[in-house]
């Protein structure tokens, strides 16, 4: 009795998506949180990879600036960066900053430290001797750089930054504070519009948000996985 | 007039002066085996001479051309100079050709078909004619080496440093190794050996250099110092490699 009273509600709650544009709007909704991250992961790979070279620098200075940018960007809960980028700059400085703007913004100076602090360690890992043996058949520093570390520092990198594009692609549901219509702000105005018809359709609207979520991450952890194989091959 | 000449070398880390004096000259087509007990300064020689170490004090001169301690195009200096190592440090992510072809094509800029003949040809001389587009990791290690060695060579380089190319090896693998040295000095190559095996020292070498605590304790023929050396140093470390019967 009780179980088909639950699977009743379960499914009448499913029938949201079958109103209106309302799976259509989810699904735009999801698009406007990967583009958030898709942009944030490429600015952060163009600066990451700046940066990690510039944690490579022996110069004490260089080092305890980049350090204290790591930790601090590491440390910050990402909501506390996006309430400053959003509202802190508006308050204090006077700049106004569109929340996609602004999480764009703290993404990328997030993404940049993390990814950064990867590219590093990607670099240090290739082994004195490989900048030797290129010394030794006369090529140049920049060449050394280009033809030897270079490729094997992107070999190691391209498996491991993909896990922090999905967690980048996780985080965005966090921009939802600074008032970016993205897929779960969607999801909360279906569950609110149909607050009478269905009132049982948060259930099956943050499911259907579940799953796009992990669907999106699971290429990527896929991807990286595969990466990670043909590596060790 | 000598093809490499070394002159009143000195070398230290910090306080801690490896290289005290060390004066010598290379002739073309000489084979110079370098032994001595571990931290004799051996390989910092070699890599001093390969400008993958700065000296303190001295000159090196390769064709009467000051070589040592030059910063802006020792790049080119090394072209000249070509270094084996312990490790055998192949490139991973690059197959056996592209790792032979890399310092004559970028480096020198030379034509690829002619290179390319010339790497198949030479890997076919040490005894690896398949192997020119397999992965290092798909080698052993005494195939590693001889792929460096292919590598250094087609640089064409004026003399060869060899430091402790064997050191790493398995024991079956080293003759393998040695043998294309072995070779290498019959085709007339100038090299600078620095080694832990005295049979085939002995056997290779034109002069024999007994390095110890940074300094040259002999510099003679192979037989004299094999058979007599003249030091009391030689003699001791000589005593190293051999072993008394112990059952009479």
């Amino acid at each position: 009795m009780l179980s088909s009273e639950i699977l009743d509600a379960v499914s009448t709650s499913f029938s949201v998506f079958f109103q209106g544009k309302n799976f259509i709007r989810l699904l735009m909704g999801l698009w406007v949180t990967i583009s958030i991250a898709a942009v944030s992961v490429v600015l952060s790979i163009f600066f990451g990879t700046i940066f990690g070279m510039i944690m490579t620098i022996k110069n004490r200075v260089v080092r305890i600036l980049s350090k204290i940018y790591l930790e601090f960007m590491r440390i910050m809960p990402q909501l506390v960066l996006l309430f400053l980028a959003y509202y802190g700059l508006t308050r204090s400085l006077g700049i106004s900053l569109s929340g996609e703007t602004a999480s764009i913004l703290v993404f990328t100076l997030w993404g940049t430290a993390e990814m950064g602090d990867l590219v590093r360690g990607a670099l240090q890992s290739v082994p004195r001797h490989q900048y030797e043996s290129g010394m030794a058949i006369g090529l140049t520093n920049r060449q050394i750089f280009c033809h030897i570390v270079l490729p094997q520092t992107l070999r190691l990198l391209v498996p491991m930054s993909m896990n922090l594009v999905t967690r980048m692609i996780k985080t965005t549901s966090l921009v939802v504070f600074v008032g970016v219509i993205e897929v779960v702000k969607i999801g909360q105005q279906i569950i609110e519009g149909n607050r009478l018809k269905v009132p049982t359709c948060s259930i099956a609207v943050y499911a259907v948000i579940f799953f796009m979520y992990f669907f999106v991450c699971w290429v990527f952890s896929l991807l990286a996985n595969i990466l990670e194989k043909r590596q060790k091959e | 007039m000598a093809l490499l000449e070394v002159q009143h070398l000195r070398k230290s880390f910090d306080e801690h002066e490896v290289l005290k004096d060390i004066s010598f000259s290379v002739e073309k087509g000489e084979v110079i085996v370098i032994v001595g007990p571990s931290g004799c300064g051996k390989s910092t020689l070699l890599r001093c001479i390969n400008g993958l170490e700065s000296i303190q004090g001295g000159t090196i001169l390769l064709d009467d051309e000051v070589i040592s301690n030059r910063t802006k195009d020792m790049h080119l200096i090394r072209q000249k100079v070509g270094m084996v190592f312990q490790s055998y440090d192949l490139f991973p992510h690059m197959n056996v050709l592209n790792n032979i072809l890399l310092g004559p094509l970028k480096a020198q800029k030379r034509n690829r078909a002619k290179v390319e003949k010339e790497a198949l040809e030479w890997l076919e001389r040490v005894g690896l004619p398949d192997k020119a587009h397999s992965y290092p990791r798909q080698l052993s290690g005494g195939q590693k080496q001889r792929v460096a060695i292919v590598r250094a060579l087609c640089m064409h380089p004026e003399v060869m440093l060899f430091d402790e190319v064997t050191a790493a090896l398995d024991p079956e693998m080293v003759r393998e190794v040695l043998d294309v040295l072995m070779n290498l000095a019959e085709d007339g190559k100038t090299m600078l050996i620095v080694t832990h095996h005295m049979e085939f020292a002995r056997a290779v070498a034109d002069k024999v250099i007994f390095l110890d605590s940074g300094l040259i304790v002999e510099e003679t023929t192979p037989a004299q110092f094999f058979n007599h050396p003249a030091s009391e140093r030689g003699r001791k470390f000589l005593q190293n490699f051999t072993f008394e019967i112990r059952k009479k």
